[in-house]
């Protein structure tokens, strides 16, 4: 199969898991007993961050790579994932403000991972703008850009200490803690649904990014 | 290894002696951090205990807007008579250049620091000298990671036409977790009570810094490029 093909089929598969995933979210997955409708938005929640904190290991993978092999395709790759983070992690920002609204009761607070999610967006938007001010000098711009992305990537743990110090109201991680998951079934289910959607999506948008900004490099 | 040191001690006697000789940045500097107090000063109004409240605060944001203003400069004055050329042209590990230039930086910051905690007993009539040996701590490991980062996007941005929008644009989040630490530990300094009370702060920020200090010895050499 020609390369182009398989990214529509990728293309293909994302669109088809959001679908599968948005009816997971509002019909399989039963109403949250305390926040109701609500805590549906986790779906989209969830997913979006998991999304932004591979995306920026993308970044640090594609910045790495480049500074070792000096080839263009690594520094494609680390750009696109660097847009993609600014993206999943403004979707991040976005939907968990809407959420922290009902429950919350407020749009915006300097909770610890609030806050460090909001400070990761502005570290890759800055990334972001890096590379539009070197848009026409490409070895430049890889150079300078990888090593803005490896900072910005080994600053990520310790950004989250401190900003986790300086503060701390979020409810605890209940996936990645040691204690097994006390999600229900089906809310898991619904839950892993939307992020493997939102993997293939990220998947699809960076291969068509990157194919762009070959193109780019080529004219 | 005394090769290496030998190296960035040029690049930082090379440094110090273009500043006593042209007096470009310092002056202008101390005359900047001067400033903000009084800017602080009118910003928050006379009201004394509000200024203590937030002095901890203050200081560190003075700290950040001087390292926008002065950190940068180590490599402004070698974009002139094309000397950043002759950088990349000198043999050896480029990383010690980037000692060199922090090195510089720290010292620069080191002043302004002084400045700003005299100014500040001074003019807002506040006894510092109780907390000294703590605020030197802090002090000293806030500079390191403050001036470690703005060197090397300092370095990056020089040989950029938007550098006075891209250095702040970068400098300023990635410089938050020192920001944070920084004023917690100064808080308790001030505060009387002994830096351990603090303890994961000061973990924290030694940490932060080594690692801002090694990305940047090991990244430097792709930034200092023809």
């Amino acid at each position: 199969m020609k390369p182009d093909r398989l990214t529509t089929l990728l293309g293909g598969l994302a669109a088809l898991g959001l679908v599968v995933g948005l009816a997971a979210a509002f019909g399989y997955a039963p109403r949250e007993a305390v926040q109701g409708n609500v805590q549906r938005i986790m779906y989209v929640h969830v997913p979006a961050v998991l999304t932004a904190y591979l995306a920026i290991l993308m970044v640090l993978v594609g910045s790495v790579g480049y500074l070792v092999t000096r080839r263009a395709g690594w520094d494609h790759v680390a750009g696109a994932a660097g847009e993609l983070g600014v993206l999943f992690t403004a979707i991040t920002i976005a939907s968990g403000s809407i959420w922290g609204r009902p429950t919350w009761g407020t749009w915006w607070t300097w909770d610890a991972r609030l806050t460090s999610t909001a400070v990761l967006l502005l570290v890759y938007a800055g990334y972001v703008l890096l590379r539009g001010v070197l848009a026409d000098e490409p070895d430049r711009r890889a150079r300078f850009s990888a090593v803005v992305g490896i900072l910005g990537a080994v600053n990520v743990p310790i950004v989250h200490f401190s900003v986790k110090w300086w503060r701390a109201l979020h409810q605890p991680s209940t996936i990645l803690g040691p204690e097994p998951s006390p999600i229900a079934p089906p809310i898991a289910m619904a839950l892993l649904v939307n992020w493997i959607a939102f993997t293939l999506l990220f998947a699809y948008l960076l291969t068509r990014r990157v194919e762009i900004a070959r193109l780019e490099d080529a004219v | 290894m005394t090769t290496y040191a030998r190296r960035a001690w040029i690049v930082l006697w090379k440094d110090l002696r273009i500043e006593r000789r042209s007096r470009e940045s310092v002056n202008a500097l101390l005359f900047f951090a001067l400033l903000l107090l009084f800017l602080f000063q009118f910003a928050l109004g006379p009201d004394r205990a509000r200024l203590e409240a937030a002095l901890p605060g203050l200081l560190w944001l003075g700290c950040v807007l001087a390292g926008l203003v002065g950190l940068g400069r180590t490599f402004l004055v070698e974009r002139d008579n094309d000397c950043l050329e002759g950088l990349v042209l000198a043999p050896g590990d480029k990383s010690a250049i980037f000692v060199g230039k922090l090195a510089v930086n720290v010292a620069l910051m080191a002043a302004v620091e002084l400045v700003l905690l005299a100014g500040a007993g001074v003019l807002y009539g506040l006894d510092l000298t109780g907390a000294a040996g703590p605020l030197a701590l802090v002090l000293a490991l806030g500079t390191l990671g403050l001036a470690a980062m703005g060197t090397l996007y300092g370095a990056l941005t020089v040989q950029l036409r938007a550098r006075e929008l891209l250095f702040p644009v970068l400098l300023l989040p990635a410089q938050v977790p020192v920001l944070l630490a920084t004023v917690a530990l100064t808080q308790a300094a001030l505060a009387g009570e002994p830096l351990a009370a603090a303890g994961p702060w000061l973990t924290l920020l030694a940490a932060a810094d080594c690692v801002y200090l090694v990305v940047g010895m090991l990244t430097f050499e792709f930034i200092l490029e023809a």
